[in-house]
Protein backbone atom coordinates (compact mmCIF):
# COMPACT_ATOMS: atom_id res chain seq x y z
CA UNK A 1 0.00 0.00 0.00
CA UNK A 2 0.78 3.49 -0.76
CA UNK A 3 1.50 5.65 2.12
CA UNK A 4 -0.99 8.12 2.70
CA UNK A 5 -1.06 12.01 2.52
CA UNK A 6 -1.77 11.99 6.45
CA UNK A 7 1.19 9.14 7.45
CA UNK A 8 3.56 11.42 5.42
CA UNK A 9 6.27 12.96 8.43
CA UNK A 10 5.95 16.74 9.41
CA UNK A 11 9.53 17.27 8.83
CA UNK A 12 10.24 19.94 6.05
CA UNK A 13 14.30 19.94 4.59
CA UNK A 14 12.84 22.97 2.07
CA UNK A 15 12.67 25.62 3.54
CA UNK A 16 9.99 28.58 2.99
CA UNK A 17 11.49 31.38 0.80
CA UNK A 18 13.47 29.97 -1.15
CA UNK A 19 14.55 31.02 -4.78
CA UNK A 20 12.14 28.88 -7.29
CA UNK A 21 9.73 30.12 -9.24
CA UNK A 22 5.74 29.48 -7.53
CA UNK A 23 4.61 26.22 -8.54
CA UNK A 24 7.58 24.91 -9.13
CA UNK A 25 7.93 21.18 -9.72
CA UNK A 26 11.31 20.63 -8.82
CA UNK A 27 10.53 22.11 -5.16
CA UNK A 28 7.39 19.91 -5.39
CA UNK A 29 8.96 16.75 -5.32
CA UNK A 30 12.60 18.04 -3.34
CA UNK A 31 9.95 18.57 -0.95
CA UNK A 32 8.99 14.61 -0.51
CA UNK A 33 12.22 13.50 -1.04
CA UNK A 34 13.28 15.65 1.98
CA UNK A 35 10.34 13.66 3.99
CA UNK A 36 11.71 10.41 3.36
CA UNK A 37 15.26 11.07 3.74
CA UNK A 38 15.11 13.25 6.87
CA UNK A 39 18.21 15.44 7.79
CA UNK A 40 20.77 13.26 8.22
CA UNK A 41 22.10 13.38 4.12
CA UNK A 42 24.81 15.39 1.92
CA UNK A 43 23.16 16.83 -1.00
CA UNK A 44 25.12 17.51 -4.02
CA UNK A 45 23.86 19.33 -7.09
CA UNK A 46 24.81 20.19 -10.53
CA UNK A 47 24.22 23.67 -12.06
CA UNK A 48 20.60 23.79 -12.55
CA UNK A 49 17.07 25.67 -11.33
CA UNK A 50 17.45 23.67 -8.19
CA UNK A 51 20.65 25.65 -7.80
CA UNK A 52 19.41 28.86 -8.83
CA UNK A 53 16.49 28.01 -6.40
CA UNK A 54 19.20 27.60 -3.18
CA UNK A 55 18.45 31.76 -2.72
CA UNK A 56 21.14 34.50 -2.17
CA UNK A 57 24.67 34.05 -0.10
CA UNK A 58 24.72 33.88 2.84
CA UNK A 59 21.48 32.19 2.67
CA UNK A 60 20.30 28.79 1.61
CA UNK A 61 16.97 27.53 0.87
CA UNK A 62 17.47 23.65 1.86
CA UNK A 63 18.33 22.61 5.19
CA UNK A 64 21.32 19.78 4.52
CA UNK A 65 24.47 20.02 3.75
CA UNK A 66 24.84 20.85 0.11
CA UNK A 67 27.27 21.00 -2.15
CA UNK A 68 27.96 22.50 -6.16
CA UNK A 69 29.78 20.88 -8.66
CA UNK A 70 30.17 21.19 -12.08
CA UNK A 71 27.82 19.94 -14.29
CA UNK A 72 29.66 16.90 -15.51
CA UNK A 73 30.03 15.40 -12.27
CA UNK A 74 27.28 14.12 -10.24
CA UNK A 75 28.43 10.65 -10.46
CA UNK A 76 31.81 10.63 -9.84
CA UNK A 77 31.57 13.69 -7.39
CA UNK A 78 29.30 11.71 -5.23
CA UNK A 79 31.06 8.59 -5.50
CA UNK A 80 33.85 10.29 -4.13
CA UNK A 81 31.77 11.95 -1.01
CA UNK A 82 30.26 8.59 -0.40
CA UNK A 83 34.00 6.88 0.17
CA UNK A 84 34.63 9.51 2.12
CA UNK A 85 31.84 9.60 4.70
CA UNK A 86 32.69 5.12 4.36
CA UNK A 87 36.25 5.80 5.35
CA UNK A 88 35.68 8.47 8.04
CA UNK A 89 33.08 6.15 9.52
CA UNK A 90 36.05 3.23 9.56
CA UNK A 91 38.91 5.60 10.63
CA UNK A 92 36.03 6.40 13.73
CA UNK A 93 35.84 10.08 12.70
CA UNK A 94 31.99 9.80 11.90
CA UNK A 95 29.98 8.06 14.58
CA UNK A 96 26.38 7.48 14.25
CA UNK A 97 24.13 6.47 11.21
CA UNK A 98 26.09 7.22 7.95
CA UNK A 99 24.45 9.89 6.25
CA UNK A 100 22.52 9.45 2.75
CA UNK A 101 24.41 10.74 -0.03
CA UNK A 102 22.57 12.03 -3.09
CA UNK A 103 22.46 13.66 -6.42
CA UNK A 104 20.11 15.87 -6.94
CA UNK A 105 20.38 16.61 -11.27
CA UNK A 106 18.37 18.12 -14.13
CA UNK A 107 17.76 16.27 -17.15
CA UNK A 108 20.41 17.84 -18.62
CA UNK A 109 22.51 16.91 -15.89
CA UNK A 110 21.62 13.25 -16.24
CA UNK A 111 20.89 12.54 -19.88
CA UNK A 112 23.30 14.85 -21.55
CA UNK A 113 26.51 16.33 -19.79
CA UNK A 114 26.67 14.17 -16.67
CA UNK A 115 25.76 10.87 -18.58
CA UNK A 116 29.13 9.69 -18.53
CA UNK A 117 30.12 9.80 -14.79
CA UNK A 118 26.57 8.55 -13.70
CA UNK A 119 27.20 5.52 -16.14
CA UNK A 120 30.80 4.88 -14.24
CA UNK A 121 29.19 5.53 -10.76
CA UNK A 122 26.20 2.50 -11.63
CA UNK A 123 28.59 0.18 -12.91
CA UNK A 124 31.33 0.62 -9.68
CA UNK A 125 27.35 0.32 -7.98
CA UNK A 126 28.50 3.15 -5.53
CA UNK A 127 26.45 3.84 -2.80
CA UNK A 128 24.08 6.81 -3.48
CA UNK A 129 21.07 7.84 -4.97
CA UNK A 130 20.86 9.79 -8.12
CA UNK A 131 17.89 11.82 -8.84
CA UNK A 132 16.97 12.97 -11.63
CA UNK A 133 14.29 15.78 -11.99
CA UNK A 134 13.31 15.86 -15.13
CA UNK A 135 11.27 19.31 -16.60
CA UNK A 136 12.47 18.26 -20.43
CA UNK A 137 14.56 20.80 -21.15
CA UNK A 138 17.52 23.29 -19.73
CA UNK A 139 15.08 25.27 -18.11
CA UNK A 140 17.85 27.17 -15.69
CA UNK A 141 19.22 28.68 -18.95
CA UNK A 142 15.99 29.87 -20.79
CA UNK A 143 14.81 26.26 -21.95
CA UNK A 144 17.30 24.33 -24.31
CA UNK A 145 16.46 21.24 -25.92
CA UNK A 146 17.70 18.24 -23.82
CA UNK A 147 17.81 14.26 -24.26
CA UNK A 148 14.67 14.37 -22.42
CA UNK A 149 12.50 16.59 -24.25
CA UNK A 150 9.66 14.82 -26.23
CA UNK A 151 9.33 14.58 -29.90
CA UNK A 152 7.29 17.75 -31.31
CA UNK A 153 8.17 20.13 -28.30
CA UNK A 154 9.33 23.79 -28.84
CA UNK A 155 12.71 24.94 -27.33
CA UNK A 156 14.75 28.26 -27.98
CA UNK A 157 16.95 25.79 -29.56
CA UNK A 158 14.32 23.76 -31.36
CA UNK A 159 11.90 26.80 -32.95
CA UNK A 160 9.78 23.98 -35.29
CA UNK A 161 9.02 21.64 -32.50
CA UNK A 162 12.43 18.63 -31.91
CA UNK A 163 12.22 16.08 -34.47
CA UNK A 164 13.74 13.18 -32.56
CA UNK A 165 12.46 10.85 -29.39
CA UNK A 166 13.57 11.27 -26.02
CA UNK A 167 15.64 8.49 -24.28
CA UNK A 168 14.33 5.94 -22.15
CA UNK A 169 17.05 6.93 -19.69
CA UNK A 170 15.26 5.06 -16.30
CA UNK A 171 15.65 1.94 -18.63
CA UNK A 172 19.27 2.82 -19.64
CA UNK A 173 20.22 3.09 -15.89
CA UNK A 174 18.20 -0.62 -15.25
CA UNK A 175 20.64 -2.30 -17.83
CA UNK A 176 23.91 -0.76 -15.77
CA UNK A 177 22.58 -3.64 -13.28
CA UNK A 178 22.41 -1.71 -10.42
CA UNK A 179 19.88 -2.70 -7.35
CA UNK A 180 17.54 -0.17 -7.87
CA UNK A 181 15.86 2.02 -10.49
CA UNK A 182 12.25 3.93 -10.06
CA UNK A 183 10.17 6.66 -11.78
CA UNK A 184 8.11 9.23 -10.26
CA UNK A 185 6.32 12.16 -10.48
CA UNK A 186 4.83 15.21 -8.64
CA UNK A 187 1.14 14.28 -8.83
CA UNK A 188 1.93 10.70 -7.12
CA UNK A 189 3.48 12.00 -3.75
CA UNK A 190 3.04 8.63 -1.75
CA UNK A 191 4.20 6.65 -4.68
CA UNK A 192 7.35 8.53 -4.68
CA UNK A 193 7.75 8.65 -1.10
CA UNK A 194 7.88 5.05 -0.60
CA UNK A 195 10.51 4.67 -3.56
CA UNK A 196 12.77 6.90 -1.94
CA UNK A 197 12.46 4.93 1.30
CA UNK A 198 13.38 2.06 0.05
CA UNK A 199 16.11 3.70 -1.95
CA UNK A 200 17.59 4.85 1.15
CA UNK A 201 17.02 1.48 2.91
CA UNK A 202 19.29 -0.44 -0.15
CA UNK A 203 23.49 -0.49 -0.57
CA UNK A 204 24.11 0.36 -3.90
CA UNK A 205 23.62 2.42 -6.56
CA UNK A 206 20.26 3.83 -6.51
CA UNK A 207 18.79 5.94 -9.61
CA UNK A 208 15.42 7.50 -9.09
CA UNK A 209 13.75 10.02 -12.38
CA UNK A 210 11.06 12.47 -11.15
CA UNK A 211 9.00 13.77 -13.84
CA UNK A 212 8.87 17.98 -13.29
CA UNK A 213 6.40 19.51 -15.43
CA UNK A 214 7.74 22.80 -15.56
CA UNK A 215 5.16 25.39 -16.31
CA UNK A 216 7.61 27.97 -17.60
CA UNK A 217 8.97 25.08 -20.40
CA UNK A 218 6.21 23.60 -21.20
CA UNK A 219 4.24 26.59 -21.56
CA UNK A 220 1.27 26.00 -19.35
CA UNK A 221 -0.27 27.95 -16.68
CA UNK A 222 1.42 27.72 -13.50
CA UNK A 223 -1.51 26.19 -10.65
CA UNK A 224 -1.57 23.25 -13.28
CA UNK A 225 1.67 21.72 -12.45
CA UNK A 226 0.12 18.60 -10.63
CA UNK A 227 -2.55 18.47 -13.47
CA UNK A 228 -0.07 18.10 -16.26
CA UNK A 229 1.86 15.24 -13.75
CA UNK A 230 -1.49 13.73 -13.30
CA UNK A 231 -1.88 13.72 -17.37
CA UNK A 232 1.63 12.40 -18.60
CA UNK A 233 0.69 9.55 -16.44
CA UNK A 234 -2.51 9.09 -17.74
CA UNK A 235 -1.57 9.29 -21.52
CA UNK A 236 1.61 6.82 -20.19
CA UNK A 237 3.71 9.62 -21.58
CA UNK A 238 5.21 8.68 -18.21
CA UNK A 239 5.12 5.38 -16.93
CA UNK A 240 5.54 4.81 -13.28
CA UNK A 241 7.79 1.52 -12.30
CA UNK A 242 10.43 0.12 -10.40
CA UNK A 243 13.02 -2.29 -10.76
CA UNK A 244 14.40 -4.29 -7.41
CA UNK A 245 17.89 -6.14 -8.24
CA UNK A 246 16.46 -6.12 -12.39
CA UNK A 247 12.99 -7.15 -11.11
CA UNK A 248 10.22 -4.69 -13.02
CA UNK A 249 6.81 -4.02 -11.35
CA UNK A 250 4.29 -1.05 -12.65
CA UNK A 251 2.47 1.16 -10.28
CA UNK A 252 -0.85 2.37 -10.02
CA UNK A 253 -1.93 3.74 -12.50
CA UNK A 254 0.62 2.99 -14.95
CA UNK A 255 0.30 -0.36 -14.00
CA UNK A 256 -3.27 -0.70 -15.09
CA UNK A 257 -2.13 0.44 -19.16
CA UNK A 258 0.34 -1.97 -19.12
CA UNK A 259 -1.92 -4.63 -18.19
CA UNK A 260 -4.57 -3.34 -20.76
CA UNK A 261 -6.89 -2.81 -17.94
CA UNK A 262 -7.31 0.77 -18.49
CA UNK A 263 -6.70 2.36 -22.27
CA UNK A 264 -4.39 5.17 -22.05
CA UNK A 265 -5.85 8.66 -22.85
CA UNK A 266 -5.14 10.01 -26.06
CA UNK A 267 -2.12 12.09 -25.80
CA UNK A 268 -3.84 14.98 -27.85
CA UNK A 269 -5.57 16.43 -24.37
CA UNK A 270 -2.24 16.49 -22.96
CA UNK A 271 0.01 18.20 -26.01
CA UNK A 272 -2.88 20.84 -26.30
CA UNK A 273 -2.73 21.93 -23.03
CA UNK A 274 0.92 22.55 -23.20
CA UNK A 275 2.08 25.83 -25.48
CA UNK A 276 5.38 23.93 -26.17
CA UNK A 277 3.47 22.26 -28.83
CA UNK A 278 1.37 25.37 -30.55
CA UNK A 279 3.58 25.31 -33.43
CA UNK A 280 3.38 21.89 -34.07
CA UNK A 281 -0.52 21.73 -33.38
CA UNK A 282 -0.67 25.06 -36.08
CA UNK A 283 1.74 23.66 -38.73
CA UNK A 284 0.36 21.93 -42.50
CA UNK A 285 1.51 18.67 -41.24
CA UNK A 286 0.12 18.97 -37.39
CA UNK A 287 -2.01 15.50 -37.72
CA UNK A 288 0.55 13.18 -39.04
CA UNK A 289 3.18 14.69 -36.30
CA UNK A 290 1.13 14.14 -33.28
CA UNK A 291 0.53 10.98 -34.33
CA UNK A 292 4.53 10.42 -34.41
CA UNK A 293 4.28 11.62 -30.60
CA UNK A 294 1.56 8.67 -30.10
CA UNK A 295 3.81 6.48 -31.84
CA UNK A 296 6.37 7.46 -29.24
CA UNK A 297 4.30 7.07 -26.21
CA UNK A 298 3.29 3.50 -27.58
CA UNK A 299 5.96 1.89 -28.53
CA UNK A 300 7.63 2.73 -24.60
CA UNK A 301 4.59 1.07 -23.01
CA UNK A 302 5.21 -1.82 -25.50
CA UNK A 303 8.57 -2.27 -24.86
CA UNK A 304 8.46 -1.31 -21.02
CA UNK A 305 5.68 -4.44 -20.44
CA UNK A 306 8.20 -7.26 -22.43
CA UNK A 307 11.01 -5.82 -21.10
CA UNK A 308 9.22 -6.13 -17.80
CA UNK A 309 9.05 -10.35 -18.81
CA UNK A 310 12.69 -10.74 -18.62
CA UNK A 311 13.48 -11.54 -14.97
CA UNK A 312 16.73 -13.47 -15.29
CA UNK B 1 48.24 38.62 7.96
CA UNK B 2 44.55 38.68 8.92
CA UNK B 3 42.82 35.45 8.57
CA UNK B 4 39.50 35.44 6.17
CA UNK B 5 36.46 35.64 8.25
CA UNK B 6 33.25 33.90 7.83
CA UNK B 7 31.35 36.26 5.51
CA UNK B 8 33.85 35.78 2.68
CA UNK B 9 33.80 32.54 2.81
CA UNK B 10 31.34 31.06 -0.42
CA UNK B 11 29.38 29.08 2.69
CA UNK B 12 25.77 29.50 2.45
CA UNK B 13 23.59 28.55 5.49
CA UNK B 14 19.95 27.11 5.96
CA UNK B 15 17.35 29.71 6.45
CA UNK B 16 14.21 30.73 5.81
CA UNK B 17 13.53 33.29 3.04
CA UNK B 18 16.29 32.36 1.15
CA UNK B 19 15.08 34.20 -1.88
CA UNK B 20 13.31 36.79 0.10
CA UNK B 21 9.98 37.64 1.44
CA UNK B 22 8.99 35.55 -1.39
CA UNK B 23 4.99 36.60 -0.18
CA UNK B 24 5.54 39.82 -2.49
CA UNK B 25 5.81 37.83 -5.37
CA UNK B 26 2.20 37.21 -5.37
CA UNK B 27 -0.65 38.41 -7.65
CA UNK B 28 -3.63 36.60 -6.03
CA UNK B 29 -3.70 35.31 -2.57
CA UNK B 30 -5.47 31.91 -1.41
CA UNK B 31 -7.57 32.03 1.23
CA UNK B 32 -9.22 29.10 2.78
CA UNK B 33 -12.67 28.94 3.70
CA UNK B 34 -12.95 26.71 6.85
CA UNK B 35 -16.39 26.09 6.71
CA UNK B 36 -16.22 24.19 3.80
CA UNK B 37 -12.49 22.76 4.29
CA UNK B 38 -12.35 18.78 5.23
CA UNK B 39 -8.30 19.09 6.33
CA UNK B 40 -8.00 16.37 4.20
CA UNK B 41 -4.32 18.14 3.51
CA UNK B 42 -3.96 17.54 0.03
CA UNK B 43 -3.33 21.72 -0.41
CA UNK B 44 -0.43 20.41 2.47
CA UNK B 45 1.28 18.05 0.56
CA UNK B 46 0.97 19.59 -2.89
CA UNK B 47 2.38 23.13 -1.38
CA UNK B 48 6.28 23.76 -2.85
CA UNK B 49 6.34 26.36 -0.52
CA UNK B 50 6.01 24.17 2.65
CA UNK B 51 3.63 27.24 3.64
CA UNK B 52 0.43 25.45 4.60
CA UNK B 53 0.01 24.42 8.05
CA UNK B 54 -0.87 20.63 8.22
CA UNK B 55 -3.32 20.58 11.08
CA UNK B 56 -4.63 24.17 11.15
CA UNK B 57 -4.68 24.29 7.32
CA UNK B 58 -3.12 28.26 7.68
CA UNK B 59 -1.20 29.72 5.36
CA UNK B 60 2.25 31.95 6.03
CA UNK B 61 1.65 34.68 3.82
CA UNK B 62 4.65 36.12 4.25
CA UNK B 63 6.36 33.15 1.82
CA UNK B 64 3.47 31.52 0.13
CA UNK B 65 4.25 32.43 -4.04
CA UNK B 66 0.65 32.51 -4.79
CA UNK B 67 0.95 29.64 -7.32
CA UNK B 68 -2.63 28.92 -6.92
CA UNK B 69 -1.50 24.93 -6.92
CA UNK B 70 -3.46 24.92 -3.76
CA UNK B 71 -6.70 25.74 -4.89
CA UNK B 72 -6.71 23.75 -8.12
CA UNK B 73 -5.81 20.57 -6.05
CA UNK B 74 -8.28 21.41 -3.30
CA UNK B 75 -11.17 18.53 -3.73
CA UNK B 76 -14.10 20.73 -1.79
CA UNK B 77 -13.41 24.48 -3.81
CA UNK B 78 -12.32 25.44 -0.33
CA UNK B 79 -9.45 27.81 -1.56
CA UNK B 80 -10.27 30.70 -3.51
CA UNK B 81 -7.55 32.85 -5.37
CA UNK B 82 -7.86 36.14 -4.41
CA UNK B 83 -6.72 39.51 -6.46
CA UNK B 84 -3.76 41.23 -3.98
CA UNK B 85 -4.60 44.91 -3.34
C1 LIG C 1 29.70 23.09 -18.21
C2 LIG C 1 28.55 24.02 -18.12
N1 LIG C 1 27.83 24.27 -19.25
C3 LIG C 1 26.75 25.09 -19.20
C4 LIG C 1 26.38 25.68 -18.03
C5 LIG C 1 25.18 26.62 -18.00
N2 LIG C 1 24.01 26.03 -17.36
C6 LIG C 1 23.68 26.29 -16.09
S1 LIG C 1 22.24 25.59 -15.60
C7 LIG C 1 22.00 24.94 -17.14
C8 LIG C 1 20.76 24.15 -17.45
C9 LIG C 1 20.63 22.87 -16.69
O1 LIG C 1 19.62 22.05 -17.21
P1 LIG C 1 19.10 20.84 -16.37
O2 LIG C 1 20.21 20.00 -15.91
O3 LIG C 1 18.04 20.13 -17.16
O4 LIG C 1 18.43 21.52 -15.10
P2 LIG C 1 17.21 22.58 -15.09
O5 LIG C 1 17.81 23.93 -15.26
O6 LIG C 1 16.29 22.22 -16.21
O7 LIG C 1 16.58 22.44 -13.77
C10 LIG C 1 23.06 25.27 -18.00
C11 LIG C 1 23.14 24.87 -19.42
C12 LIG C 1 27.16 25.41 -16.86
N3 LIG C 1 26.86 25.95 -15.67
N4 LIG C 1 28.23 24.59 -16.96
S1 LIG D 1 11.80 27.25 -14.61
FE1 LIG D 1 10.52 25.48 -14.04
S2 LIG D 1 11.88 23.99 -13.00
FE2 LIG D 1 12.92 26.01 -13.08
S3 LIG D 1 12.45 27.01 -11.11
FE3 LIG D 1 10.91 27.70 -12.60
S4 LIG D 1 9.21 26.22 -12.40
FE4 LIG D 1 11.01 25.32 -11.40
S1 LIG E 1 -7.19 20.62 0.11
FE1 LIG E 1 -9.01 21.89 0.52
S2 LIG E 1 -10.26 20.61 1.86
FE2 LIG E 1 -8.24 19.67 1.83
S3 LIG E 1 -7.20 20.56 3.62
FE3 LIG E 1 -6.68 21.87 1.88
S4 LIG E 1 -8.24 23.51 1.88
FE4 LIG E 1 -8.99 21.86 3.20
S1 LIG F 1 -0.54 29.49 -3.51
FE1 LIG F 1 1.17 28.05 -3.84
S2 LIG F 1 2.72 28.69 -2.33
FE2 LIG F 1 0.78 29.61 -1.69
S3 LIG F 1 -0.11 28.14 -0.27
FE3 LIG F 1 -0.96 27.66 -2.28
S4 LIG F 1 0.39 26.08 -3.09
FE4 LIG F 1 1.49 27.05 -1.39
MG1 LIG G 1 15.97 20.34 -16.98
Amino acid sequence: MTTSIKKLPDIELVLSGNGACGGCPATMALRIVGKALGPNAIMLLTPSCSVASMGMTPKLGYNWPCINITFATAGSSSSGITHAVEIMKEKGRLQGELPTVFAWVGDGGTYDIGFQALSAAAERNDNFIFFCYNNEAYSNTGVQRSGATPRGAFTTTTPTGKRQPKKNMAQLMLEHNIPYVATATVAYPGDLYDKVVKAKNTPGMKYIEILAPCYLGWQFDMPDTVQMSRMAVRSGAWLLWEAENGKISFNNPSSLIINGKKGAAPVDEYVMKQGRFNRLLKSPDAASRIAEIQGDINRTIDFMRERAKITI
Amino acid sequence: MKSVTKAYRPISWPMLGAGGDTGSWRTHRPVVDTQICTKCQICWVYCPEAVIDRKEITIDYRYCKGCGVCAVECPTGAISMEKEE
